[in-house]
């Protein structure tokens, strides 16, 4: 088989987990608890094999080959518009499904052990089978609405998984919040695609992306912005973010495989596939950047006062995204992808220690009723630091490459602002990622008042396999794309796809370093402050103490929420309230109503006329008779 | 002597008048029936008369249906009759209200 055939069967990477939910649908109840998570997982893994086969194939390619559209039919065929089910293998796309399909793989094998004795375990795994599938379209797909095909999948479920255990009405509520907001971003990816349609006049990516150097500047910066609503939308940018933190009420599994590594990547994905759109215009990249680096300040700052473990997570995610969509807008495709694929392995990893936690103390989620568990739970502890160490930036591990390639990429843009913010933003991280150790893993064990303290227990080696894999992921991650231009692997790698941008690096070795020393200087002062701080802890939150009543602006979220429910929810609900009582009541029952009401009292008034008397009956025959009689006499002029 | 169709359309209507009265005014069900035959036979006799008149047999082709018809509805009429015979002492049709509306 040539290169090319094998690459033709990459439909295998998303069929194997659609297979696994039709065949969870149909027979799923029918399963054995184990049965339908081995399934999923074994789906999972195969489509994670079927990546690398086709990774390696579309290495032995020269780098200018690297680019293949497999054509599986003809979708959506009407007029001038053709739509293709196409998917499109690129290094881009192998890079994501990669991880998307490894990581997943990992999570779901760890969800076995987590959802353990869970009533409707078998759904879940039909659910999280599904996501995958439809995470996979909307990377490998090869025309626009093939994209938000598999971006609606995520969305909904998305939707599914938060609002899982959806007896709770928290959970309802917050599934439903995800649904609404992400619906804000679609209605700018369709916004977009019709843009594209309407001055290209096609929906294939390739020629579209390649059509985008002939835009007026105007358009190519509307469909860009466009784009960049609906990637806001799904990764949760300022001011969308509100429906990450609520997400949190799905079970754990989701909450890492979902909202930290990969459907809230789907807007940085969908930043970088379009990037030349954003090329051709002069303000989106600095909008993008802005948006980015904002939200990752503001997320980080939120992160600091909330003590729900999985919240903290949530914020920290933001913000990290922030971090990603800051790259995309200075133009640093390579680095956003590099820190999208090192996060993936380190939020993945933090959030599955988180749910070890979790699972360890029957469901406790308040760190301050946690602490000392490193004796309890030692490999979900040494995996959790070593996590802890990557997302603060501490050389060698993966988040520290990648998150100072994107400093260091602001940097020689001379966008100092926008360093400034991201290395403050740097700072807190590493302060509220300490934190959260010393809270939950040092010190001595705070269960709550008059509470029987239960022993906590390491999780089953299904759910620390996974933990330990990852850690070994996060160690070596920053292999892929070290600073050094030789060593560049994934910036070779992406070079085909981001062909025309011109990414700037650093040149000098001293600047390099001397960033790069700040940004360890600065993970170092972050962790040494929240270490000192919280080296015992009390009741009472030195941050917390410090900040006085800005702590509880910013554990409000900065109030997005409130504005939202002032702006929005409430005059919305207050319409509605008006409208269902006046129009639906009114007007459309009044017409619905009015009109049974007429026949009513027609009926009442002709039944009279049916006496039951067959002589008037007889009557008014003869009557009507001679009155037709007449009439036709007298038009006839017989008579008169 | 020929005679024209003026007395026979004369006696057909008097015929006609005089059922379609009967059927108005008079209570009982059984002579109300008998004046709804008057009736069908009044047109009979028209019938006849413009047959002969216009030379067209189609006239009295038309009075065979009549009777055809009068006599299946006598059939069906006497039965329902004398079911209301049995069920109630006389057939007084103004009685008979009980589709009242």
């Amino acid at each position: 088989m040539s290169a090319h055939d094998v690459l033709d069967l990459a439909w295998i990477i998303p069929a194997l987990p659609l297979a696994g939910a039709v065949l969870l649908l149909l027979f799923g109840s029918r399963m054995r608890e184990p049965g339908p998570g081995m399934l999923a997982t074994l789906m999972m893994g195969g489509s994670f094999a079927w990546s690398l086969v086709t990774l390696a194939t579309l290495w032995s390619l020269d780098s200018e080959e690297r680019l293949h559209v497999v054509k599986l039919f003809d979708w959506i065929p009407a007029g001038s518009l053709e739509v293709s089910a196409s998917l499109l293998i690129d290094p881009l796309s192998v890079t994501m499904i990669l991880f998307v399909t490894g990581v997943g793989a990992l999570i779901h094998l760890y969800a076995v052990g987590y959802m353990h004795g869970d009533p409707r375990f078998s759904r879940f795994f039909l659910y999280l089978n599904l996501f995958a599938a439809s995470m996979l379209i909307l990377v490998l797909g090869g025309s626009f609405p093939l994209i938000f095909l598999g971006w609606e999948g995520v969305g909904l479920c998305s939707y599914l998984l938060i609002s899982f255990w959806f007896e709770r009405d928290s959970a309802a509520v917050a599934g439903k919040k995800a649904f609404v907001t992400n619906r804000v971003g679609d209605f700018g990816f369709l916004l977009a695609m019709f843009l594209i349609f309407a001055h290209l006049g096609t929906l294939e990516v390739v020629p579209a992306l390649e059509g985008a150097s002939h835009l007026a500047e105007g358009t190519a910066t509307a469909i860009a912005l466009l784009f960049f609503l609906g990637a806001m939308g799904k990764s949760a940018q300022l001011p969308l973010h509100v429906w990450l933190p609520d997400a949190m009420e799905g079970p754990t599994p989701v909450s890492a495989l979902i909202h930290a590594a990969t459907m809230v990547t789907a807007g940085v994905y969908l930043v970088v596939r379009t990037h030349p759109f954003f090329e051709m215009s002069a303000v989106a990249g600095d909008v993008v950047a802005w948006v980015g680096v904002l939200t990752a300040f503001v997320a980080a700052s939120i992160a600091l006062v909330h003590n729900d473990i999985k919240r903290v997570l949530a914020y920290s995610t933001i913000s990290q995204l922030g971090y990603m969509f800051m790259a995309a807008g200075v133009g640093a495709y390579t680095a956003a992808m590099f820190h999208m694929v090192t996060h993936a392995f380190f939020k993945a990893l933090l959030f599955l220690g988180a749910g070890s936690v979790i699972h360890g103390l029957h469901g406790e989620q308040d760190m301050r009723r946690m602490g000392g568990l490193r004796k309890y739970m030692p490999w979900t502890a040494r995996t959790f630091i070593v996590a802890w160490l990557a997302i603060a930036g501490m050389v060698p591990l993966a988040g520290f490459w990648s998150k100072d390639e994107i400093l260091a990429a602001v940097w020689v843009r001379d966008d100092y602002a926008l360093w400034l913010v991201g290395a403050a933003t740097a700072l807190m991280t590493a302060f509220y990622m300490t934190r959260q150790v010393r809270m939950v893993f040092d010190g001595e064990r705070r269960p709550a008042d008059g509470e029987a303290p239960a022993t906590p227990h390491e999780s089953p080696p299904t759910m620390v396999f996974p933990l330990v894999a990852l850690a070994g992921l996060t160690v070596v991650g920053g292999l892929l794309n070290l600073p050094f231009t030789s060593l560049a692997f994934l910036g070779k790698w992406l070079e085909p796809v981001l062909e025309g941008v011109h990414e700037v690096h650093v040149d000098s070795f001293g600047l390099g370093f001397a960033l790069s020393t700040v940004a360890v200087i600065v993970g170092v002062v972050g962790i040494g402050l929240a270490y000192r701080m919280y080296a015992t802890v009390t009741d009472t939150d030195p941050v917390r103490a410090r900040l006085g009543s800005a702590a509880t602006f910013l554990e409000r979220g900065w109030r997005f929420d409130w504005v939202y429910e002032t702006l929005i929810v409430a005059p919305g609900r207050r319409f509605l309230e008006w409208a269902s009582k006046h129009f639906d009541l009114g007007i459309v029952d009044g017409a619905v109503n009015g009109i049974a009401r007429a026949l009513q009292l027609g009926g009442e008034e002709t039944r009279k006329l049916q006496t039951g008397h067959v002589r008037r009956y007889a009557f008014a025959v003869f009557a009507g008779t001679t009155l037709l009689l007449a009439f036709v006499l007298i038009r006839a002029r017989v008579v008169i | 002597m020929r005679v024209g169709p003026g007395p026979y359309l004369l006696v057909a209507a008097i015929l006609f008048t005089v059922g379609a009265t009967g059927v108005m005014l008079r209570r009982n069900a059984l002579v109300m029936f008998m004046c709804v035959e008057l009736m069908l036979n009044a047109v009979n006799l028209t019938f006849v008369t413009f047959s002969r008149q216009l030379d067209d047999i189609g006239g009295q082709v038309y009075v065979f249906f009549v009777l055809v018809v009068a006599a299946a509805e006598v059939a069906v009429g006497l039965a329902i009759i004398v079911a209301i015979f049995r069920r109630r002492q006389g057939a007084t049709a103004d009685d008979l209200n009980l589709l009242k509306g």
